[in-house]
């Protein structure tokens, strides 16, 4: 199997502070990882600084994407290179339709990797299709980004942006909060839809709820900026019993 | 809206770093000497075949001008301009009344192409037009009138206009073919002595639109001047008279660029309007002189007066501007509400960048019966630029139910810039209701992050949300205007962040 994503004795600073002391993580194509921890035990963190965002140091250590150097790439090469970050907080853009936003992205992650440029009947096809199938009206797409949504919208305003970007790295962090149960189940049955030999999937999540939906391959426990502990889904269970206070010693 | 993936299309081939207006035309040039004297008011009358009342309405501002002190209350900052070190008058020779496209130097034709001005509009010059069929029906057509520095050069679709009744020509032209009604509205709206750059306009003006839309009629097309500076140490002074009779409708475009160059130069303009009863002014600007360069220096400074009157009863006037060049902008685009039920309309972007100082605003004066009047400005500053709102919103004791609704909102790039709102608001009757609203915002790094995860670069993301934010005022321009702003605020903001 092919690692397409190696975290190495990974340490991050912010802001002075060392957030991530040494994270090392493996995710080959295929698989689903789920991250659990604790508040503040850096999930969020690691997931920026896969994708880039600026403000955070990295002190050591290396991130390899399909072998290559992902900390040497500017944000929007890596989403172009597929590299998806579903946000906790997604936020709002006003006065740029949602459909126009869409749009602008997905032209130039194509163009950036030398693809042409969908035309508006291919793409206004695929939008209606993926929208569809996550329940978002087309009236929505209309709105400015994000603009007004509730917190279920604005999630599967996320998924459907990953279903039509379609990454081979997709990170959801905490898709499932602020989801009721049948919008959990939508945004779910919309990740599912693109589980595919190729893609892989970080889910970060607090709530072994989520994973009864995405059932992920592996389950790894953070604390304190590392991984202590990855084992299989049932990981998850146990976490759900008893809680971090196992793993908080380290 | 797909205009936006066009601004990002045509951002990204567009050469960064580069006012892209910035080139000069080599064309000989017939200019007066250097200086103001009244014999210079003498020259520039009698370079336009003035008659006598034109001449002594000139020499009345002068003297007057030579009694008034430049205006220092703007929040501007520069060294003062020595007016003897200016020329008032340049024209590209040879100086004719130009009738078709091929007695018009080809240079100031690659001019105007190179700056983007579809040539199939200036082309279409009397006598040029296409043959029937030839058209395309898909483009609205836009009738063209190009200043190149103080001379008007071409004026497109004449003929079309005539036969609606439409006067559209160089004020230069209509002083003499229209006499009456030049006399009649010239400084009625902005009078000789209002202030020193409209006086100063008053007495060197060289050139500028004119326009009369007959009454009940429907100005069959977009009207557009473009304005270009292209001589050196040349004062650009153009005035332009628009004027709506009775329930007449037009809708003006105005666009404006100059050479890049290590001096300033000054651009001082007079717009008046007159809507008579019934009748709709909509007047729009895209300007973008050189704003100078990253260092800040050169540059235009853009001292102009614009005023509206709503003179009868139920007319409109509406102002949209997209401010993005010049070193320094001191413009109030206002509407005086003097019919009853008139309205007055203000929409804005201002944004500045480098060194750019800008301070705009409107001026609604409310004095006949429910008038209403909206003001919607969008500063956005960038780099080390200050960017003011100054709005004045009165109701006159007589202006029982007027309305006005107020909203600024201003954007910060970056933290070495500068954001300010100076609103004077001013009811002497109390059932006058005013609302005003404003915001000042920083640009969100979780916003530019958002746009760039998904792939757009920095600059693209900025561009994105900043035409977000200035949505509500794009949607007033025509739409080939706002494509043009849509570009021209990315490319005024490249450079911005980061
Ligand atoms: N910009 C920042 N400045 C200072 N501290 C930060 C910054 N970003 C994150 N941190 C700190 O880093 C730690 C890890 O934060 P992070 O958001 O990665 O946690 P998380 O595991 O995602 O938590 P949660 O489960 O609550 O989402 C926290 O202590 C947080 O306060
Ligand atoms: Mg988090």
């Amino acid at each position: 199997m092919m690692a397409l994503l190696e975290v190495k004795d990974l340490k991050v600073r912010v802001e002075e502070r060392e957030i991530l002391h040494g994270l090392t993580l493996t995710v080959n194509e295929g698989e689903v990882h789920a991250i659990m921890g604790p508040n503040g035990s850096g999930k969020s963190t690691l997931s920026h600084v896969i994708a880039g965002k600026p403000g955070y140091e990295v002190t050591d250590g290396q991130i390899l994407f399909k072998g290559e150097d992902l900390l040497e790439m500017a944000p929007e090469e890596r989403a172009a290179k597929g590299v998806f970050l579903a946000f906790q907080y997604p936020v709002e853009i006003p006065g740029v339709a949602t459909m126009n936003f869409l749009r602008t992205a997905l032209n130039a992650q194509r163009k950036a990797r030398g693809e042409d440029e969908y035309s508006t009947p291919d793409f206004l096809k695929k939008v209606r299709e993926v929208s569809k199938s996550l329940n978002i009206p087309q009236d929505m797409l209309k709105r400015g980004v994000n603009v007004g949504f509730s917190g279920g919208e604005k999630k599967r305003n996320e998924v459907l942006q990953m279903a039509l970007f379609e990454p081979s790295l997709c990170i959801l962090d905490e898709m499932d909060s602020g989801l009721d149960i049948d919008a959990l189940r939508i945004a779910a049955d919309g990740v599912n839809a693109l589980r595919s030999p190729k893609r892989a999937m970080v889910v970060i999540t607090h709530y072994q709820r989520l994973l009864n939906y995405i059932v992920p391959d592996v389950v790894h426990v953070m604390s304190r900026g590392r991984v202590v502990k990855s084992g299989g889904k049932e990981l998850a269970l146990e976490l759900e019993a008893s809680g971090y206070a196992q793993f908080e010693a380290a | 809206m797909p205009a936006v993936q066009e601004t990002v299309e045509r951002v990204k081939r567009i050469d960064v770093d580069q006012y892209r207006y910035g080139f000069e035309t080599l064309i000989d040039s017939e200019k007066a000497p250097k200086g103001l004297s009244e014999e210079i008011v003498k020259f520039i009358s009698q370079k336009k075949n003035e008659p006598d009342w034109m001449l002594q309405w000139r020499l009345e501002a002068y003297r007057r001008w030579l009694t008034m002190q430049e205006p220092t209350w703007a929040r501007v900052d520069y060294p003062r301009i020595d007016f003897q070190d200016l020329y008032y008058y340049a024209a590209p020779k040879p100086k004719k009344t130009v009738s078709s496209l091929d007695e018009i130097d080809p240079e100031i034709l690659k001019t105007y192409e190179k700056l983007g001005i579809p040539l199939r509009e200036v082309a279409m010059l009397e006598g040029v037009e296409p043959k029937v069929g030839e058209e395309d029906p898909a483009r609205r057509k836009i009738a063209v009138d190009a200043v190149f520095d103080s001379v008007s050069v071409a004026t497109t679709f004449k003929a079309e206009l005539k036969k609606a009744g439409v006067i559209f020509m160089p004020i230069s032209e209509a002083i003499r073919e229209h006499p009456e009604l030049v006399q009649k509205y010239l400084g009625s709206v902005v009078p000789t002595s209002d202030n020193f750059y409209a006086t100063l306009n008053s007495a060197v003006f060289s050139d500028g639109s004119f326009v009369y839309v007959p009454p009940g009629v429907r100005c069959p097309m977009e009207l557009s001047t473009y304005f270009r500076i292209n001589e050196r140490n040349t004062g650009q002074f153009e005035r332009t008279l628009i004027i709506a009779d009775k329930g007449s409708y037009v809708s003006y475009l105005e666009g404006c660029t100059a050479p890049q160059r290590d001096e300033n130069q000054l651009h001082a303009a007079v717009v008046e309007l007159v809507a008579h009863d019934d009748a709709e002014i909509k007047y729009s600007t895209v300007q973008n002189w050189y704003p100078g360069n990253s260092e800040g220096k050169g540059g235009i400074y853009n001292f102009v007066t614009k005023r509206g009157d709503c003179r009868g009863a139920n007319s409109k006037i509406s102002w949209t501007q997209v401010e993005t060049g010049s070193a320094i902008t001191w413009k109030y685009p206002s509407c005086i509400l003097r019919g009853d039920n008139s309205r007055g309309e203000f929409y804005s972007i201002a944004i500045s960048n480098g060194f750019q100082q800008v301070d705009s605003g409107t001026k609604m004066i409310h004095l006949g019966k429910n008038t209403s009047s909206r003001i919607i400005s969008k500063g956005i500053a960038a780099g080390k630029s200050q960017n003011t709102y100054r709005g004045l919103v009165t109701a006159h004791r007589k202006a029982t139910g007027a309305r006005n609704f107020t909203a600024c909102d201003s954007l910060l790039i970056g933290d070495k810039c500068g954001a300010h709102t100076v609103p004077y608001i001013e009811a002497k009757n109390s059932s006058a209701t005013f609302e005003h609203e404003a915001t000042t915002s920083k640009i969100s790094e979780d916003v530019l992050f958002y746009c760039i995860q998904r792939g757009l670069s920095q600059e693209e993301a900025v561009g994105l949300v900043v035409n977000g934010f200035v949505k509500d005022v794009l949607q007033q321009l025509p739409m080939e205007f706002a494509v043009e702003a849509q570009k021209l605020i990315s490319i005024s903001l490249e450079g911005s962040v980061g």
